[in-house]
């Protein structure tokens, strides 16, 4: 496993997400209101709407070009009609940055 | 402390209750119970028929699986029978021992098949049909068997016989009145409904008593009671149903024909104690089918959940639409005229199966019936529903004369890959499916297929092929009457929670209002609602928006957005086209083009660019990507066109300036024209100031050239542009506070009707007049240019770097120590 510190994690907007590339990968991480934190590819599989630009709240982003939905916690779609999404773990540490596993 | 309810019947109409309770929150407030003596979670007992016939899967015809009960925390004793309630000490006894204690207590225990006295009922072959055990009886026993009776002509026994026949049988009716469906049908209907079903293929014996059912052990024939006979393999008896009061009337609950109910659906015994459904009795009338039992169960979940605790039920008019063996009927009110005054409007043609008749009274629908004509029939529910007076020529009532609408295929007849939604991509097949696998509401539906998701124009359809295949378990999402989905109120209630409570922030109305649940799709839509509300002194959560509101600008299908200035009303100078050219060479727009609303468009433009693009241009934003005022088109008006009569440039200016970002419950296009030849399209705009000679201006409002085209309606004729710029703000500003959320000036114009809007914006007839001109007075006063303002600092990063020293670390132990 790979962990990549991503920096401080007010650079995330509360209640937004923000797009990271992590070498290889693409990855939106999400800040909730409710204190909750996640991570999943960054592009809707869709048709590659950038998922970061989403509307977040109750766990599911909303992509912003077609309005397909999907489940932070599972990345699964809300509408049945899509793959779901992939998820990665992250966390904030004690210095208040956000570490991604890949 | 929570209370504790229990419910006794896991049917339609228990399970649709625990499902309206908690949909209002009623989670937070009850520990709830519920006993069903069917071992199986909540299904939809309608379609049992097409489980008969095997259109449907039975897996396919259930609502809540066990595993919805678990996950909404109902504890649900499957397969348990109440032997017994103990009013005295609030105790209901299940036959297996287990012993629930309650607060509040509800029957909702269905009825059961009426079985007429007659001999030999107990031998194989014999059923009823009722329940999804039955069915599945049913079912088993037509194997390699040919000949089937079915006991009883009305509703329930021809669905049974059509499903019979599906699966291959010889199908006898056997009833005893004088004409099949007596209970919805008069003697007319009844017998043109007999011939079409005689030439589908059933045998139909009509005032036939049977007393006797016979064979050795398993069924072989039946006997009646004038002494014929008739031969056959099976019998289902469907002669109608009895409401199960019995444990009621043990309890000492008072029953009549059901479980007798008053207005708030509680028993004159116990205000802890109701009723509901096919069990109960209200003012007199037990019901048979579902919808009244939505309506029970919607005003008990208000009443519960202490949403609206005074709400009453005052019994349900009943206009349903059925299919019987696949022949559309529609039925409502009454079924025969009540005296002399009453007026009936008869018309058949026995021949093709229809048959109409409308029952008038005081000018109004008191009942109809409407055999064989689909066509017609959502005009005479809907008029019968809303009372409204009916036309002086009756044959309108009949008839749908509109010739083209005769010529057009229905929707139900077209082949499954018929797309539907154009947009989306959705198929009729598509749709169907999903109506199958148990979206009932047109907005679940929607939400699965995608059909509707787009420009909306397919969701009449949409919701056509909901009735089709949902029938009667068509359920209307609440959802449709609130303002945003995730906050159950309808505007008016809302905004008056909002102002008494003094919410400012989207998180404080979720916090509120909707138990904390942050509805992603309800942000947006709150977000605009609070700012027409507050103006300056709301709160802005920027998360709440969607990416256009956020960066204004428009995002694009590769993820670039769309830059475009202000022009006003379309006038421009060698300078600003300068400047544009000039920013669309230094950030290398893909595109440059002119847009409909007459401004210059710069696309594919990078996120992180944004905030130069602006600085460069050195223009104000043009609104061009969000729910807001848009632009004022205009013609060159009186200024240089020969025709003109009104400076229509001069007033697009004005308007523009005096409305730019001006939010709204959905965009608002202007249009000002010099004069009637209406070059810039004023009368298709959501509201357009066309000049005409005299110095006036005529003011249209609801006009739309979108996926619908509609000619606005006059708003009112005005002598200057400042009285044009009057009223343009007075109907805004009604709009933006009655409007729905995306609904555009044309529907809302359609909702409220115009001569209501007339008479509020114009003759001032609710006396708002003054504050609605103060309130836009406010939000004009409250504005700033969007591409003025500093957002967050990461706001327009495309991505972001990882920081600091890019650590990989490889070790969980490692990452600790940075
Ligand atoms: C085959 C068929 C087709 C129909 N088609 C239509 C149609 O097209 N349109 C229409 O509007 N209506 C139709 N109906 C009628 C409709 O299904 C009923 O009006 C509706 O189901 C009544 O709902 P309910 O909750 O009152 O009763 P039910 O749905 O019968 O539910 C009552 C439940 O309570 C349970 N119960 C009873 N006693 C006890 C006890 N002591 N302890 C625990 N549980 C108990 C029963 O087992 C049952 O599960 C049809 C009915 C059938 C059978
Ligand atoms: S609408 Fe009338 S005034 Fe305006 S450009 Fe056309 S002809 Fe001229
Ligand atoms: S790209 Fe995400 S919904 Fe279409």
């Amino acid at each position: 496993m790979t962990t990549w510190n991503l920096g401080p994690v007010d650079r995330i907007a509360l209640g937004e997400g923000r797009a990271y590339r992590a070498g290889e990968h693409e990855v939106a991480v999400f800040r909730t209101r409710t204190g909750g934190l996640f991570a999943t590819q960054a592009r809707c599989p869709h048709k590659q709407g950038p998922l970061a630009d989403g509307i977040v709240g109750a766990h599911q982003v909303i992509c912003p070009l077609h309005a397909y939905t999907f489940d932070l916690h599972t990345g699964c779609p809300k509408n049945g009609t899509c793959e779901a999404l992939r998820t990665y773990e992250v966390e904030v540490n004690s210095a208040g940055d956000v570490l991604l596993h890949l | 402390m929570k209370r504790k309810l229990v419910v006794i019947g896991n049917g339609m109409a228990g399970a649709r209750l625990v499902e309206e309770i908690l949909l209002r929150g009623g989670g937070e407030r009850f520990e709830i119970v519920m006993f069903g003596d069917e071992p199986y979670g909540n299904y939809n007992r309608i379609l049992l028929s097409n489980v008969l016939a095997g259109a449907h899967d039975p897996k396919d015809i259930f609502i809540n699986p066990l595993r919805w009960y678990e996950d909404n925390h109902v504890k649900l004793h499957a397969g348990v029978r109440v032997a017994s309630v103990d009013r005295a000490a609030r105790l209901v006894h299940g036959d297996n021992g287990v012993v629930e204690s309650y607060d509040d207590l509800v029957f909702a225990m269905g009825s059961s098949a009426f079985v007429p006295r007659m001999d030999g009922i107990e031998k194989n072959g014999v059923f009823v049909f009722r329940t999804l055990d039955d069915c599945d009886s049913i079912i088993k026993y037509t194997e390699g068997r040919k000949t089937a009776a079915v006991i009883g002509g009305g509703l329930l026994g021809l669905e049974a016989a059509r499903g019979l026949m599906e699966r291959g049988m010889k199908v006898h009716v056997v009833h005893l009145m004088n004409h099949l469906m007596e209970v919805q049908l008069d003697r007319m209907a009844g017998s043109i409904l007999r011939s079409t079903l005689v030439r589908m293929g059933l045998q139909v014996h009509l005032e036939k008593a049977t007393c006797e059912i016979t064979g050795n052990g398993s069924v072989t024939g039946l006997r009646f009671k004038d002494g014929g006979t008739l031969d056959c393999d099976m019998v289902v008896i469907s002669a109608g149903i009895r409401p199960n009061t019995q444990l009621a009337k043990e309890a000492g609950l008072t029953v009549a024909r059901g479980i007798v109910v008053g207005d708030d659906l509680a028993t004159p015994d116990d205000p802890n104690v109701f009723a509901i459904g096919e069990c109960s009795e209200h003012d007199g009338k037990t019901y048979g089918l579902v919808a009244p039992l939505w309506d029970q169960a919607r005003v008990l979940a208000e009443r519960l959940s202490a949403r609206r605790p005074q709400a009453t039920y005052h019994g349900s008019k009943i206009a349903t639409k059925l299919k019987v063996m696949g022949v559309d009927l529609a039925v409502m009110g009454d079924r025969e005229s009540s005296g002399p005054d009453d007026e009936e409007v008869t018309y058949a043609e026995a021949k093709r199966g229809v048959y109409k008749k409308v029952i008038v009274r005081d000018g109004r629908i008191v009942g109809a019936i409407l055999l064989g004509d689909p066509a017609a029939a959502p005009g005479l529910v809907q008029a019968f529903d809303r009372g409204v007076e009916v036309p002086d020529n009756r044959a309108e009532l009949l008839f749908q004369l509109d010739a083209g609408a005769a010529n057009t295929t229905r929707i139900e007849d077209l082949p499954d890959d018929t797309q539907i939604c154009n947009c989306n991509g959705v198929s009729k097949g598509d749709i169907l499916d999903a109506v199958k696998k148990g979206c009932r509401s047109l907005k679940v539906l929607c939400d699965t297929t995608r059909a509707g998701m787009g420009c909306g124009t397919c969701k009449k359809q949409v919701e056509t092929l909901l009735e089709f295949g949902a029938g009667d378990s068509k359920v209307e999402d609440p959802s449709v009457h609130y303002y945003v989905p995730g906050v159950p109120l309808p505007k008016p209630d809302l905004v008056e929670e909002i102002r008494a409570r003094g919410l400012k922030s989207v998180s404080a109305v979720f916090r509120e209002l909707a138990d904390g649940k942050e509805d992603p799709g309800s942000k947006p839509g709150l977000a605009s609602l609070l700012k027409t509300l507050w103006g300056k002194d709301y709160v802005d959560e920027r998360d709440a928006r969607f990416i256009n509101d956020r960066v204004h600008a428009n995002i694009q299908r590769d993820a670039t957005f769309s830059v475009i200035p202000r022009i006003y009303g379309g006038v421009t100078t060698a300078d600003q086209l300068r400047a544009i050219a000039d920013a669309a060479d230094k950030y290398d727009a893909k595109m440059v083009k002119i847009t409909g609303g007459q401004r210059i468009d710069l696309l594919g433009i990078k996120k992180e660019d944004l905030p130069n693009v602006w600085r460069d241009l050195g223009m104000p934003s043009g609104h061009a990507y969000s729910k807001a005022f848009r632009t004022c088109k205009t013609c060159v008006g009186s200024e240089f066109c020969r025709y003109g009569v009104g400076h229509s440039t001069e007033l697009g200016i004005k308007i523009e300036e005096r409305f730019q970002g001006i939010e709204s419950p959905h965009k608002m296009k202007l249009a000002t024209a010099g004069c009637p030849r209406n070059c810039s399209e004023a009368t298709t705009k959501d509201i357009g100031a066309v000049a005409i000679e005299g110095g006036l201006w005529e003011i249209y409002v609801g006009g739309a050239a979108g996926s619908r085209v509609r000619k606005g309606d006059i708003l009112c004729t005005v002598g200057s542009q400042e009285e044009v710029l009057l009223y343009t703000g007075r109907f805004m500003q009604y709009y933006r506070e009655n409007g729905k959320y995306l609904e555009r000036t044309y529907d809302f114009i359609e909702r409220v009707g115009i001569d209501k809007v007339r008479a509020v914006v114009v003759d001032d007839a609710e006396g708002i007049a003054e504050r609605l001109d103060a309130a836009m007075q406010a939000s004009v006063d409250a504005y700033v240019d969007p591409w003025k303002e500093t957002p967050h600092e990461t706001q327009f990063s495309e991505s972001l770097e990882p920081q600091g020293q890019l650590v990989q670390l490889r070790t969980a132990r490692a990452v600790g120590e940075r």
